[in-house]
């Protein structure tokens, strides 16, 4: 079934009553090696599944700290051929945790869309996240992933036009990713914007769970999502830059992301989820 | 959207979902001021009596006056601001202004295009911020000292290759976040649509132009037009009246910077393929993973590995034909018109002119050859005093 892992692990979180934490790595930053650490590091740590970032050489959707992370796993010579085989390494090791890779059109059109998708759900891959392809340009492209077993997840942006949101809604498979604000990823001490009125709108276009990502690296930015009816909520460049800095202390990854991931999981409490899909 | 912003199957708006809706605002706005007199009026007066349209069609008296052809020059260098950037930056300000923007961001590669925006800025009374890759402001210096005394705000971007796509990165970047007081200037006939669809038709004056002059010059129309294409916006306003023409060839010149066998140009459409950047469906360089290469050019308004849409579709439909051109050819070319026509040319229109010299030593009958001197060559002094010393044939 497609999306099978999202549907169990939502079942899960809603069973303890709680949002899912999701944590975001650039595939391949700083190196393969140190990837694949990290990754197996925060699903140990209790992540509830992982967003992945295929390096593109012109992120438009990111901010300073994942366009740094991007540029180091380039710079190591990580190719969206080497991003699959280490996902799938990945796979071997984790049945269950669900997996959403996060990419750019241009990877995308580097092959006919089967081709693309048989190769995604072939390294065990559950959604696939375009950032630069809205849902007026994704018909074919959504049809061809739904038809490989592949999750295609949509951004649904703050004030979208209802006809926008509704397709958004009918298209998302696994989850819909709701942006908490405009711009670019990355952090800020507060969380801002009206993603609460976004999930109202989702919910009442009969979407599937909605998760919120862009600006999330506190547990309160977490209880904040979690509190306006999101299923989950995704943190990126916290994380991204907090492996970094282990990565550049010698740390030891186990040392810092357990608390951290606990942390931001802790607060992920709520009460009884009444999503319906 | 209204329309489908396609060229055969090129074009499109591939760009994050906050930014489609902006987009199709910005082609409401766009297609209303079309069919709105008052708009059309008030842009036609400030391309008269602001920018100083129409500009010559001056035929060379010395440059090719040994061969078959006579070589006209179409005098977008004589334009306010130093290049046909003005033309659509004006149409875009009115636009911007109509749809309640306090503030406009633009990118710049040679800094022509933010030097167009910083003054329509300073026209309108609209905030003005402008991105350039950190490599550009070094070989542009003066242009940046022009933007910021026209009251803009010059920020130098040090990402990727630091030069013009990394600009338009950062540019999305700014409008993903203030598109709701912001519009984006784009400065080329490329990117998402609307953009290259409103930047040829705010461009189409200088075809329409060529096309009158010539025929009261010559009572009949050139046998070439052509024009330099980095993203292409003075190439599709040159092209444009001539498409129905098929006498009329349409040759597009991309920088071939050390050589097209090379990895240093900037020859998208002659040595990229299909992919995705900036929002369009177009050519681009790029490396066997899809990862967008950094193009090269002497001149920084060429120096970009995508191109507008509509130029794919044009070269895949056989229309126009695109050639390369390197930076020697158009050094050579600069120096030709500054000392034999009192011309100096920017070095990205050097790259048309040079390719029309050439066919104009081989040219075996009369020939009537249009090139579009799309901006003046103040700006690249540096670069090429710099150029011919190491050449060491300095003037």
């Amino acid at each position: 079934m497609i999306g099978h892992r999202y549907a169990e692990m939502f079942a899960r979180t809603d069973a303890e009553n709680r949002g899912a934490f999701i944590p975001f790595l650039v595939v391949g930053d700083p190196t393969p090696e140190l990837f694949l650490a990290a990754a197996q590091g925060l699903i140990d740590a209790g992540a509830d599944a992982l967003e992945l970032g295929i390096p593109f050489s012109d992120p438009t959707a990111d901010g300073p700290v994942v366009q740094a992370a991007v540029n180091r796993a380039l710079a190591a010579g990580v190719t969206p051929g080497d991003c699959f085989a280490l996902i799938a390494q990945l796979r071997r090791q984790n049945s269950a945790v669900p997996v959403g890779i996060l990419t750019y059109a241009n990877a995308v059109f580097q092959q006919p869309f089967d081709v693309y998708f048989q190769r995604v759900f072939a390294a065990g891959i559950d959604a696939v996240l375009t950032a630069d392809l809205p849902i007026a340009e994704a018909d074919a492209y959504a049809a061809q992933a739904e038809q490989c077993g592949v999750c295609p997840v949509f951004i649904a942006p703050p004030d979208a036009p209802d006809e926008a949101l509704r397709r958004i809604a009918q298209r998302s498979r696994g989850y819909t990713y709701v942006v908490s604000r405009s711009g670019v990823t990355g952090c800020n001490a507060h969380l801002t914007g009206d993603f609460r009125a976004t999930i109202a709108r989702l919910k009442a276009a009969g979407a599937v769970r909605p998760v919120v990502g862009f600006g999330i690296g506190e547990p309160s930015h977490v209880a904040q999502v979690v509190q306006a009816g999101a299923a989950g909520a995704i943190s990126g460049s916290r994380v991204v830059d907090m492996v970094h800095q282990v990565f550049l202390q010698r740390g030891d990854l186990r040392v810092a992301l357990s608390p951290f991931v606990e942390k931001m999981k802790r607060v992920t409490k709520r009460e009884p989820n009444v999503w319906k899909e | 959207m209204r329309e489908n912003g396609r060229f055969g199957v090129f074009g499109g708006a591939y760009v994050p979902e906050i930014l489609y809706h902006v987009l199709e605002e910005l082609e409401a706005a766009f297609l209303d001021a079309q069919n709105d007199a008052s708009f059309q009026a008030e842009l036609a007066l400030l391309l008269r009596d602001y920018a100083g349209r129409p500009t010559p069609l001056y035929r060379c008296r010395n440059l090719c006056a040994d061969t078959r052809v006579r070589l006209y020059l179409k005098r977008e260098d004589l334009l306010h601001g130093g290049a046909h950037k003005t033309n659509q930056v004006l149409g875009q300000g009115l636009l911007a202004k109509r749809m309640g923007k306090r503030r406009l961001i633009a990118e710049t590669g040679a800094g022509q295009h933010g030097v167009a925006t910083a003054l329509v800025g300073a026209l309108l009374g609209m905030t003005t911020r402008i991105y350039m890759g950190a490599k550009d402001a070094e070989r542009q210096a003066a242009n940046v000292f022009r933007m910021q005394m026209l009251g803009a705000e010059v920020v130098r971007v040090d990402a990727g290759s630091r030069t013009l796509k990394d600009a338009i990165n950062e540019a999305l970047r700014d409008w993903s976040q203030h598109y709701a007081d912001t519009h984006y200037l784009l400065g080329t006939a490329a990117g998402a649509h609307p953009f290259p669809t409103m930047v040829r038709d705010f461009q189409k004056v200088i075809g329409a132009e060529i096309k009158r002059q010539m025929l009261s010059a010559e009572g009949r129309l050139p046998d070439a037009v052509i024009a330099c294409v980095g993203g292409g916006s003075n190439a599709i306003g040159a092209f444009h009246a001539f498409v129905p023409d098929a006498d009329v060839a349409l040759i597009g010149v991309e920088p071939a910077g050390r050589g097209l066998d090379t990895e240093h140009h900037g020859a998208t459409l002659q040595k990229g393929r299909p992919g995705v950047l900036h929002g369009a469906h177009t050519y681009v360089l790029q490396d066997a993973h899809g990862q967008v290469q950094e193009s090269w050019s002497i001149s920084a308004g060429l120096d970009y590995p995508g191109v507008g849409p509509e130029h794919v579709h044009l070269m895949q439909s056989g229309r126009a034909r695109y050639v390369g051109v390197t930076d020697d050819m158009a050094l050579d070319a600069f120096v030709a018109l500054s000392r034999q026509e009192g011309i100096i040319p920017a070095l990205e229109s050097a790259h048309a002119l040079a390719f029309a010299m050439q066919m104009a030593q081989a040219a075996t009958r009369e020939t009537v050859l249009v090139v579009n001197l799309s901006g003046r060559g103040d700006k690249d002094l540096d670069t090429v005093s710099q150029a011919l010393k190491e050449r060491e044939v300095g003037p």
